[in-house]
C-alpha cells in the first residue's frame, strides 16, 4: 500500500492542514507503512456483515419540545480569537 | 497528624473524616506539598489548582462536620486534561487548546462536585488522547514512578502516574482504545473502562465519538466502585448516553465468586506478549482457580484485524470531531493574513502536533472519495464481526481475562521514530472499545520491579461482575498495596 506525494498534499487539503515538504515525505512513508499493515482486514469475511457505527443500541434520542437556558452571550464569546459585538468576527469567505 | 498519603484510599480517608481524626483541608494540604515535593520527578500534573481545592476542602469539611456528605465528600482528585472546567484552563496537552478556559463544567466534573469532591489538579495527556505514553503531550513527557526512564502509559498517563505517585487519592481519565487500563497497568493503579453509554461524556473534549469513555483511576477495586457510584448515571445531554436502573457498585462487592466462568482467549497471550506478562496472568488465573471459578481457553478468532479497526474508525471520527479547530470560535489562531483558508491551514499547522496530523491525515483517507468503502465501511463490518464472537463467547462466560498490555512499560524514545510500533502497546485494550464493552485493568504483578496489569473483560454494563471479580482476587493478593519509591 503505497501513498503517492500527490495523495498526501491533496488529503492534507481536504482535511485544511498545512503541511511543509518534510511533513510530505514522512507522511508519506508513514501513512503507507500503517496502511500496509492494514490489509489483514481484506482477509475477514465480511459478505451479509452489516457496519457497526455504535455499539448502542439505540435510535432516535427525542427531547422534549421545551426551551432550556443556554450559556450567556459573553461566556459563548469568551474563548474567541476575535469578536465584533456579541458575533465571531472572521475574515472574509468570498474574496 | 502527620500524614503518609502515598498510599490512602479514598475508603481509608472516608473513615478518618468520619472518626474526625483527619480534615479535608489536611488532606488536601498534604497531598499539596507532595505534589510540590515530587511531581517535578514525575510531571503528572499540566495545572495544579491548589486555591480552588482549598475552598472545596473548607466547604466539604463544613458538610462532614454536620456527618452528611458523600464517600467522595473532601477526598482530592485529578482530572486528565481532556475535561472540561469552568474557569480552569484545559488544554488537552495541546497548543491549539493553550489558553482555552471553559465556560462549562463536563458532566462528571458537576457529579464530582454534587459529592463534595476536591479537584486538586489537571493531568498531562498525549495531544488530543491520541497516544500510549504521554510522549505526545505537547509540553511535557510524564514519567513512570516505578523507573523515571521509562513511560507511564496513555493517554491518560498524566491521571495514572498520579494516582500511583500519591498525589490525589483518585482521578479520572477518557479510554478510547485503552487509554485509561493501559497506563492503570504500566503505573500499578486500579483503572476502569465502563459500558459505552454508563458515563455522560457532555464536556469531554471528543477524540472518537463511538469509542470514548470516562471512568476512574485508584488505588483498589472498592475505590473503584466508589467512583463509579458518583459518575455513572443517565445525562440527556450525551445521546449516546443510556438509561440504567440506579445501581450501587460498591454494594456489590465481597461475598464469593465462586462457580463464575471465566474465559481465556488464546489470541491474547499470543504474538508480542511477553513471558513475565503471560507468567503474571497464569498466576493470577490460578488464584482464580482457587477461589473455586472455573478457568476456560477460548478464541476471539478476528482479534488479529482489531488494530485496524481501530486504527481506520478512530482516526475517521477525529478527523471529523477536530475539523471544529479553525481559528475561528475559540483556541488557537493564527492572525498574520488575510486570506481564509491560510489563516485555517496554518492555525492546523502550528497548533497540532505529529500525532494528531497522522491521526487527521489517516482518517481523512479513510473517508474520502474512492476510499471510504474499502477502508471505513469494510473497518465497521469487521466491527460487527469481533462484536459478535464477543457475545458468543459471553454466553458461555461471564468474564474475560487478559493482560492489560503485551509487555512491562518501555522506556522513554523507545517507540517515539515508529508509530506502528507505538500502536501495538494498545491490542490488548482496543477490542473492548470497538464492542463497548466494560474492561478493568488490575494490579497483576511485577517483574524486575516494573508493573504488569491484569485486564477483566465483562458484559455490556456488567461492570458489576468485573468489579466483583477484581475486588476478590485484591482479597488474597498485594500486588495492589505496593507502592512506588520516589
Amino acid at each position: 500500500m503505497e501513498l503517492t506525494r500527490e495523495e498526501v498534499l491533496h488529503i492534507a487539503r481536504l482535511a485544511r492542514l498545512g503541511i511543509d515538504d518534510a511533513e510530505v515525505d514522512r507522511l508519506q512513508s508513514q501513512l503507507s507503512d500503517i496502511l500496509g499493515h492494514f490489509a489483514v482486514l481484506s482477509q475477514v469475511d465480511t459478505d451479509g456483515v452489516p457496519p457497526t457505527a455504535h455499539t448502542v443500541a439505540q435510535c432516535n434520542i427525542l427531547g422534549y419540545d421545551e426551551p432550556i437556558s443556554s450559556l450567556p452571550i459573553d461566556a459563548v464569546l469568551s474563548n474567541a480569537p476575535e469578536r465584533e459585538g456579541d458575533f465571531f468576527r472572521i475574515r472574509a469567505v468570498l474574496e | 497528624m502527620t500524614i503518609d498519603v502515598c498510599a490512602f484510599t479514598i475508603a481509608e480517608a472516608g473513615r478518618l473524616f468520619r472518626a474526625k481524626e483527619l480534615s479535608s483541608i489536611e488532606l488536601t494540604r498534604a497531598y499539596l506539598d507532595r505534589i510540590e515535593a515530587v511531581d517535578s520527578k514525575i510531571q503528572a500534573l499540566m495545572t495544579v489548582t491548589g486555591g480552588v481545592a482549598l475552598n472545596q476542602a473548607k466547604k466539604a469539611d463544613a458538610i462532614l462536620a454536620r456527618g452528611e456528605g458523600h464517600p467522595l465528600t473532601g477526598i482530592p482528585i485529578i482530572l486528565k486534561d481532556v475535561l472540561c472546567t469552568k474557569g480552569i484552563r484545559t488544554t488537552c496537552s495541546s497548543k491549539m487548546l493553550q489558553n482555552f478556559i471553559p465556560p462549562y463544567d463536563a458532566a462528571v466534573v458537576e457529579r464530582l462536585h454534587a459529592c463534595g469532591a476536591v479537584i486538586i489538579g489537571k493531568s498531562n495527556m498525549d495531544e488530543f488522547a491520541m497516544g500510549s505514553s504521554t510522549e505526545n503531550s505537547a509540553y511535557f513527557t510524564t514519567r513512570n514512578p516505578w523507573d523515571t526512564s521509562r513511560v507511564p502509559g496513555g493517554s491518560s498517563g498524566g491521571s495514572a502516574a498520579a494516582v500511583a505517585a500519591g498525589l490525589a487519592t483518585a482521578a479520572l481519565g477518557s479510554d478510547t482504545g485503552g487509554s485509561i487500563r493501559q497506563p492503570a497497568a504500566f503505573c500499578s493503579v486500579v483503572g476502569l473502562k465502563p459500558t459505552y453509554g454508563l458515563v455522560s461524556r457532555y464536556g469531554l473534549i471528543a477524540f472518537a465519538s463511538s469509542l470514548d469513555q470516562i471512568g476512574p483511576f485508584t488505588k483498589d477495586v472498592a475505590d473503584t466502585a466508589l467512583m463509579l457510584n458518583a459518575i455513572a448515571g443517565y445525562d440527556p445531554r450525551d445521546s449516546t448516553s443510556v438509561p440504567q436502573p440506579e445501581t450501587d457498585y460498591h454494594g456489590c462487592l465481597g461475598g464469593s465468586v465462586k462457580g463464575m466462568r471465566i474465559g481465556v482467549p488464546k489470541e491474547y497471550l499470543a504474538q508480542g506478549v511477553t513471558p513475565e506478562v503471560k507468567a503474571a496472568v497464569d498466576a493470577a488465573l490460578k488464584v482464580y482457580e482457587d477461589l473455586g471459578c472455573s478457568i476456560e481457553e477460548c478464541s476471539l478468532p478476528t482479534t488479529d484485524a482489531a488494530l485496524a479497526v481501530y486504527y481506520i474508525i478512530a482516526p475517521s471520527e477525529a478527523s471529523a470531531n477536530l475539523a471544529r479547530y479553525d481559528g475561528v470560535k475559540y483556541g488557537f489562531s493564527y492572525k498574520e493574513t488575510d486570506s481564509m483558508w491560510q489563516a485555517m491551514e496554518k492555525t492546523r499547522a502550528m497548533g497540532f502536533g505529529p500525532e494528531v496530523k497522522r491521526r487527521i491525515m489517516l482518517g481523512t483517507y479513510a473517508l474520502s472519495a474512492g476510499y471510504y468503502d474499502a477502508w471505513y465501511v469494510k473497518a465497521q463490518k469487521v466491527r460487527t464481526v469481533i462484536r459478535r464472537e464477543f457475545d458468543a463467547a459471553f454466553e458461555r462466560y461471564d468474564a474475560l481475562i487478559t493482560p492489560t498490555a503485551p509487555t512491562v512499560p518501555f522506556k522513554i524514545g523507545e517507540k517515539a521514530a515508529d508509530p506502528f510500533s507505538m500502536y501495538l502497546s494498545d491490542i490488548c485494550t482496543i477490542p473492548v472499545n470497538i464492542a463497548g464493552l466494560p474492561g478493568i485493568s488490575i494490579q497483576g504483578g511485577f517483574h524486575n520491579n516494573l508493573p504488569i496489569g491484569l485486564q477483566i473483560i465483562g458484559k455490556p454494563f456488567a461492570e458489576k461482575t468485573i468489579l466483583k471479580l477484581g475486588h476478590a482476587f485484591q482479597q488474597v493478593t498485594d500486588w495492589h498495596l505496593r507502592q512506588p519509591q520516589l
